[in-house]
């Protein structure tokens, strides 16, 4: 029993499930859940007519089904939409006081909360399903005015930012399943850099799903006050289990003038077993806004889990010069899909985008490259530079590129281009040659091929993403 | 528009021939069309030109009653002077005049009972209405190592007598085995707010070749939409060229094939607009098996309001291993209020392939302009030429000489 249990966890590390004990809201999505969970989160009343509101657009709503990989009906009375560790339902004030089993749990994942084991100094917020469990290094982020915690203590304790900036960006009258996360959302991260301030570290959070027949909803926002710059990470990692979970986060990010922010993902969920049983679904809806003059977004992602990838971090370049990036690498293997792009929509005048996307499809599995540049007739000398490129392994599995480009500008150039192809056997070859094996060989040329976003990762993060990238790849050659 | 279509069906019913057979498949394709409508954006292939709003907003209510029972003048003027063709005429829907004075008699033969017989359903209601209204559908054979000896043009032209209808075409060609047809549609309209639907199938056998040229260049108010199926065997060519300027609203739509191994597809377009124009190409090319190649190049110079829509896909299958595949789609905004869209498309299941697509809009590039006007060029003559430079491209992928020359001459592109 505990051998096979270990084969199965060679393939996904991150696969154990830890056993504490939950306080769970009852399965169902209604009213009384809603109220429920604002009840625990102590919430102020703005808040749950807020949510309420989001509930009764979501009766109207219907589920979208324009996306290439299909998936059965999800029952949505079927979830808990509400899962936490018993001992955390008041947040501990501070690591001794969290439950150890949590804190084991992070160190499996290789995110040590204990703040003097850090070395390299990134500010972590974990949330362990439903509810954020730790936040670290609060003191020396406050010193500088920034605030980073998680969005319920934000709720409570920042509500004229909140107020001001939720739902601003993805608001609640969006599409399903960013209007289901408004209603039902637990917990998430909320970020505040005041004006003239630079981070002066990557802030992080990790997501974890523990509890079965959970969803996950959490709720970032991330505001850069004029001139500000952060830089965000988020990790995210599930136990393996034979159902499928849902995970439909929304994550907004605000720019004032002349502020950056770079948000980097490394997604990592639970893909399911070889035979595409179990996995998690991860319709995740993220949009960054560049409100003021100046500004820049930049989204990086290295989406390697997930049994369903559908989400498309979008940028709207709305102030005068702003700049909007994404950098995607996306890797799907076995049973595994995706349907993941960007949105670039130019409102402003001289903005500029630059999308990336490298996509690598292996065994089964299909991949989508879907993306929207849209340039108004008043963003004038406006540039669009897109480039999407496609590698795939054998022939039982499917790489597409669906481009929306739409141009209303004299003066603005929009640039496209995408190919699809395989690893040529002349440069397999050459690093045989020189003797690596197979897998080593493809691993290389895989990291080659997928140098460019990486590149645009924090170091610590790169480093885990390049191997990520060997990991899922691998027994796919041969 | 109901009661409109089931009311002009009855009469079609009753002045026409058809047979019991016949009328029970056209009654199931206008059932059909009732049920769908004219196509929404709320489709995805018609996203970015909602016809249903087109014919609403340009036309209003349609009349799918046309009376053929009277012959129309043939008007000479229309025909191409100084290019030996042979030829079919088509005036208001009705075909006039079937004419090959060219070519060996017994080579070429055309059937008028044809069987209506779809090899796919391509979801597409416009196919059904056309299914449901053709009051004639003519296949055309070419037969086995018979190769024309001269271009056949078909002539679309429609006079003021017609206003308001919605006319369908069908026609059907078949290339036997190492065959070759040179086909040039040219349309040539009088009439206003019209919407004409036109259908081809073509099939073509092993090593036989097509080259269709389809021109659109008379300002006209009608709304156009036309639909190529061709299916390609062992070794087969097809070369299509669009030339797209004159209609109020047109889409090509190009749905290409590619059965046999080393069968090749090559899709080329101009759109050059002005006004209030509106046109889409929507290219789909499918690679079905092995060692298949298709290439498509398509550029638009956009003045004024107007607006171009490129949809392009490029589909292969699992099996179709060694494709080669590529795409690129350009334009040219030279007004403030022009449009471009596009959708270039990859679905890809087979790994050992060449595949790629490319699309590019934007102004003038201000340093072209800059090196010819400080040559001695003004400013319109130096925009002239460069959007010269920029068509011609594409004009020199059309592979026959005097079609070449025909199409430099309607746009005015020199060498």
């Amino acid at each position: 029993m505990r051998e096979k249990e270990l084969e199965k966890l060679k393939d996904y590390k991150y696969g154990f499930s830890t056993d504490i004990e939950t306080i769970k809201a009852p399965k169902g999505l209604n009213e009384e859940i809603i109220k429920f969970i604002s009840n625990i989160k102590k919430e102020p009343d703005w808040m749950l007519d807020w949510r309420l509101k989001a509930f009764n657009r979501l009766k109207v709503l219907k589920e979208p089904n324009w996306q290439k990989p299909k998936y059965p009906k999800i029952d949505y009375q079927d979830i808990y939409y509400y899962s936490a560790p018993k001992n955390v339902s008041e947040k501990p004030k501070n690591l001794e006081d969290l439950d150890p089993k949590i804190l084991e749990t992070y160190n499996k994942l290789g995110i040590p909360l204990q703040e003097q084991k850090r070395l390299n100094g990134i500010a972590v917020d974990a949330v362990f399903d439903s509810v954020s469990v730790a936040t670290t290094f609060k003191d020396k982020l406050t010193e500088k005015g920034i605030i980073f915690c998680s969005i319920s203590e934000a709720i409570q304790k920042h509500p004229d930012l909140i107020k001001k900036y939720l739902g601003t960006v993805i608001p609640i009258t969006d599409h399903f399943f960013a209007t289901l996360n408004s209603a039902v959302f637990t917990d998430g991260s909320f970020v505040y850099v005041p004006p003239n301030t630079r981070c002066p570290m990557e802030l992080s959070t990790y997501f974890r799903i523990n509890a079965s027949d959970t969803g996950q909803f959490e709720r970032t926002l991330i505001i850069a006050d004029k001139g500000s710059y952060v830089s965000y990470l988020e990790g995210c990692t599930a136990p393996m289990r034979d159902e499928n979970q849902l995970h439909a986060a929304n994550v907004e990010l605000i720019a004032l003038d002349d502020a950056e922010i770079k948000y980097s993902t490394v997604q990592n969920w639970y893909p399911g077993d070889k035979d595409g049983k179990g996995g998690i679904y991860n319709f995740v809806t993220k949009r960054g806004l560049c409100k003021g003059k100046n500004s820049k977004i930049s989204w990086t992602q290295v989406e390697t889990g997930s049994a369903i990838t559908w989400k498309y971090p979008s940028c709207i370049l709305k102030g005068d010069n702003s700049v909007g990036e994404f950098y995607s690498i996306a890797i799907t293997n076995n049973h595994q899909k995706a349907d993941t792009g960007t949105k670039m929509i130019h409102l402003g005048k001289n903005t500029k985008s630059k999308i990336i996307s490298k996509g690598i499809s292996a065994g089964f599995s299909d991949m989508t490259y879907r993306g929207l540049v849209d340039i108004s007739n008043k963003a004038h000398n406006s540039n669009n530079y897109t480039q999407c490129d496609s590698l795939l392994m054998g022939n039982k599995c499917g790489a597409h590129t669906v481009p929306y480009i739409k141009n209303k500008n004299l003066d603005s150039n929009i640039a496209h281009e995408a190919t699809t192809s395989k690893i040529s056997e002349e440069q397999l070859h050459y690093c045989q040659q020189r003797g690596l094996n197979t897998e080593e060989a493809v691993g290389l040329i895989v990291n080659g091929f997928c140098k460019e976003v990486l590149q645009q990762l924090p170091m610590e993060f790169a480093v885990e993403a390049q191997k990520l990238v060997g990991i899922s790849l691998e027994g796919s050659v041969g | 528009m109901e009661n409109q279509l089931k009311n002009d069906f009855e009469k079609i019913v009753k002045t026409s021939g058809f047979s019991k057979k016949d009328i029970d498949i056209k009654k199931n394709y206008l059932n059909k069309f009732i049920k769908k409508g004219f196509p929404n954006r709320k489709l995805e292939n018609w996203k970015f030109s909602d016809i249903n709003q087109i014919i609403k907003k340009n036309i209003g209510d349609l009349d799918f009653y046309n009376d053929y029972s009277f012959t129309n003048k043939i008007d000479s003027s229309i025909f191409v002077n100084g290019l030996e063709h042979n030829k079919i005429v088509f005036i208001n829907g009705r075909i006039e005049k079937i004419e090959f004075n060219y070519e060996d008699d017994d080579k070429i033969e055309i059937l008028d009972e044809v069987e209506f017989k779809d090899k796919h359903d391509f979801e597409n209601s416009l196919i059904d209405l056309n299914n449901a209204f053709t009051n004639k559908h003519y296949k055309i054979v070419v037969k086995e190592n018979y190769s024309l000896k001269k271009p056949l043009i078909i002539y679309h032209s429609t006079n003021e007598n017609l206003q308001l209808k919605n006319i369908n075409l069908r026609l059907d060609f078949l290339l036997k085995k190492n065959s070759c047809l040179k086909l040039i549609d040219i349309s040539d309209d009088i009439s206003k707010k019209n919407f004409i639907n036109t259908i081809y199938n073509f099939e073509l056998n092993q090593d036989s070749i097509l080259k269709n040229y389809k021109i659109d260049h008379k300002i006209n108010s009608n709304i156009k939409y036309s639909f190529n199926n061709i299916e390609q065997d062992i070794n087969s060519v097809s070369e299509t060229f669009i030339l797209s300027s004159g209609s109020s609203f047109i889409k090509n739509e190009i749905n290409c094939n590619l059965n046999g191994k080393y069968a090749s597809a090559f899709i080329n377009g101009i759109f050059s607009l002005n006004e209030k124009r509106h046109h889409e190409i929507r290219t789909s090319v499918n690679h079905l098996i092995d060692n298949t190649k298709s290439y498509q190049l398509i550029k638009s110079v956009l003045e004024n309001d107007s607006k171009s829509v490129y949809q392009g896909k490029i589909f292969v299958n699992s099996d179709a291993q060694k494709t080669d595949g590529y795409q690129l789609s350009k334009a040219i905004l030279l007004s403030e209020n022009a449009e471009f869209n596009a959708k270039p498309e990859l679905e890809i299941y087979a790994d050992d392939v060449k595949c790629s697509h490319g699309s590019a809009s934007g102004s003038l590039n201000q340093e072209s302009i800059f090196y010819l006007m400080s040559r001695g060029l003004n400013y319109k003559k130096a925009k002239e030429l460069l959007v010269n430079g920029f068509l011609l491209d594409v004009i020199e992928k059309i592979t026959d000489l005097e079609v070449r020359n025909l199409v430099k001459n309607l746009i005015g592109v020199k060498e």
